[in-house]
This record gives C-alpha cells, structure tokens and sequence, in this order.
C-alpha cells in the first residue's frame, strides 16, 4: 500500500497537495483583497475612481 | 512558490490584455450609457435642494460619510475627490478594470491550480462561462446592474446579498458540475436557488425620471460586455496558466 502512494507521487509533481492549498488560498486572498478595493470599499475617493467600472461589473453602487 | 507565482504571471498578463480591450469596448457600449443616467441623477438632485442639503447636513454626524452613500444620495460632496470629465476619468476607470480583471484572473487561476489537471485555452473559457455565471448572471437576477439616477437601497445589505449570492452560487456549480453524486448534486442546486429564495434587498419604489428604455439598454450592455470580459479572461488565463506552470 505503502509502496503504490509512493509510486503513484512520484508520477505527480513534487509539489505536495497541501503546498497547492496554500499557494492556491494566497492567490484567491490577493484577488479578494484587489476587488474588495476596486469594486466594494466605502471610502468616496476609491468609490469616485472605480465609479464607472462598479457600474459596469453590475458591483452594488451608491 | 512556483505555483503561486504562476498564478500571479498569468492574472496580472491576463488582465492587462483583458482590461484594456475591456475599457475600449465600455468607453462606446456602457460608459456613454453612464454619462446620459448621470443626466437625470443631476437634474433629480438639482429639483430636490431641500432633500439633497438635508442629507449632507446628516452625513456631517456620520463618520466621515461613509455611510452617507448607503443613503440613497450620490455622493459627489464637494469635499470628496473624484477624477475630473474626460481623460482622467477614463484614465481611472482603466485602472480599475484592469485591476478587476487581475483580481478574478487570481480566483481562475486558483481554481486551476486546486483542479491540477493541464489547462488549456478550452478548459479556461469553460471556467470564464462558470465565473459569468457566478459573477453576473447570479447576482444580477436580483441585483440587476444598475444606471446612476435610479433609486437604490442602502448600500450595505445590497453588498451582502451580492458577496452571499456569489459564493452560494460557486460552491453550487461546483458541487453540481465537479462532484459526480446525487448528493452533491442535490445540495449544489439547493445552494444555486437558497439566494434567490432569500431574496435581495428590496428596491425602492420611488419615481425616477430615467427612462425605462435607458435602463434596458444598460442592463443588456452591461451583461454582454461582462460576457464577452470572462470569455476573453477565461481562455487568455487558461493559455497563459499552461504556459507560465509548465
């Protein structure tokens, strides 16, 4: 048993599957963080120069 | 981090391109549409002084007005900056598209990642077609886009709905599409319509002086354009994933 994960792992990348979570969780925060900004921050100065781009991505606006 | 900063590569490439074929197709389809609301909105706040001073005179209590834009008021305060008509404006809407558009690239390229199989542009359009639908198509049966002028609720329950709408909605399609139990597939659904049975925010009953015809036509602009944005990120973050991981 031990030597079939051994074998099937080493067809796979190095890379281990927990590795891939934690890469693949960092990315989705950088994006939430980046349209949280863009499309849903209260400050008026971030409202007033995403405006036209919250319109037309259909974000929440005013 | 190699995995990382693949996704990275391909979601600030992808969305160079992407936002700014996006902003030219916006600066003739959406944003004239925007500029002739912006119209009527005006010419509402210009016959309702009375109203408009009270709400202002209201914000001075809140903290800093944040919350003045969940009143209903557009806010252009005269204390808040705003890019100036024309090219700076134009310049900032840019900005933010090309922002939004490396912000979803990440979420694609994520799920590419998390899938582990080689992607390519097909696999890349499919899951733009899945983000259309969880990022627009969604939201919008509730929410639909809305043109500057008409009246809106307060602005953070309609935020809430939207953020609960979205995830709801991506856990349902993936439950549907990538689980293969009727469990899953039973569960899935019931998350797709839980939003919807909910139910959004309720919209404001007030008159509007903004045609009806206006808003039909943003509504169906707004959702061809965003159609036409997850196709082309879709399939440009698959290519460009298969080339920056390989």
């Amino acid at each position: 048993m031990a030597f079939h994960q051994t074998s099937s792992g080493a067809a796979a990348p190095a890379t281990t599957s927990l590795s891939i979570a934690v890469q693949a969780g960092l990315a989705v925060l950088l994006g939430i963080l980046i349209l949280g900004t863009v499309g849903f921050s209260h400050v008026e100065a971030f409202h007033n120069a995403a405006h036209d781009t919250r319109h037309a991505n259909a974000f929440p606006c005013h | 981090m190699s995995i990382f900063r693949s996704i990275v590569f391909t979601a600030v490439a992808a969305g160079l391109v992407v936002g700014l074929i996006v902003t030219a197709i916006q600066h003739f389809g959406v944003v004239p549409l925007i500029l002739r609301g912006e119209v009527y909105e005006q010419a509402a706040e210009a016959a309702a002084p009375v109203a408009m001073a009270d709400s202002h005179s209201a914000e001075g209590h809140d903290a800093q007005g944040h919350e003045g834009q969940g009143q209903g008021g557009h806010d252009h305060g005269a204390e808040a900056w705003e890019p100036s008509p024309g090219l700076e404006r134009n310049a900032f809407t840019a900005a933010a598209n090309i922002l939004t558009a490396i912000g979803f690239s990440l979420l694609l390229g994520a799920a590419f990642a998390l899938r582990g199989k080689a992607v390519t542009w097909r696999e890349g359009l499919l899951w733009g077609l899945a983000g259309f639908v969880v990022f627009m198509v969604a939201p919008g049966l509730g929410l639909p886009p809305e043109l500057p002028g008409m009246p809106a609720s307060e602005l953070g329950p309609r935020q809430a709905w939207w953020i609960g709408t979205v995830v709801a909605t991506a856990a349902g399609l993936g439950l549907v599409l990538l689980k293969r139990t009727p469990w899953a597939a039973v569960l899935g659904l019931v998350l797709i319509v839980a939003p919807h049975v909910v139910g959004a925010p309720a919209m404001l009953d007030e008159a509007t002086n903004v045609p009806e015809s206006l808003v039909h036509q943003f509504v169906v602009t707004v959702t061809l354009t965003s159609f036409l944005f997850w196709v082309l990120l879709g399939s440009l973050s698959g290519a460009l994933y298969r080339r920056f991981s390989a």
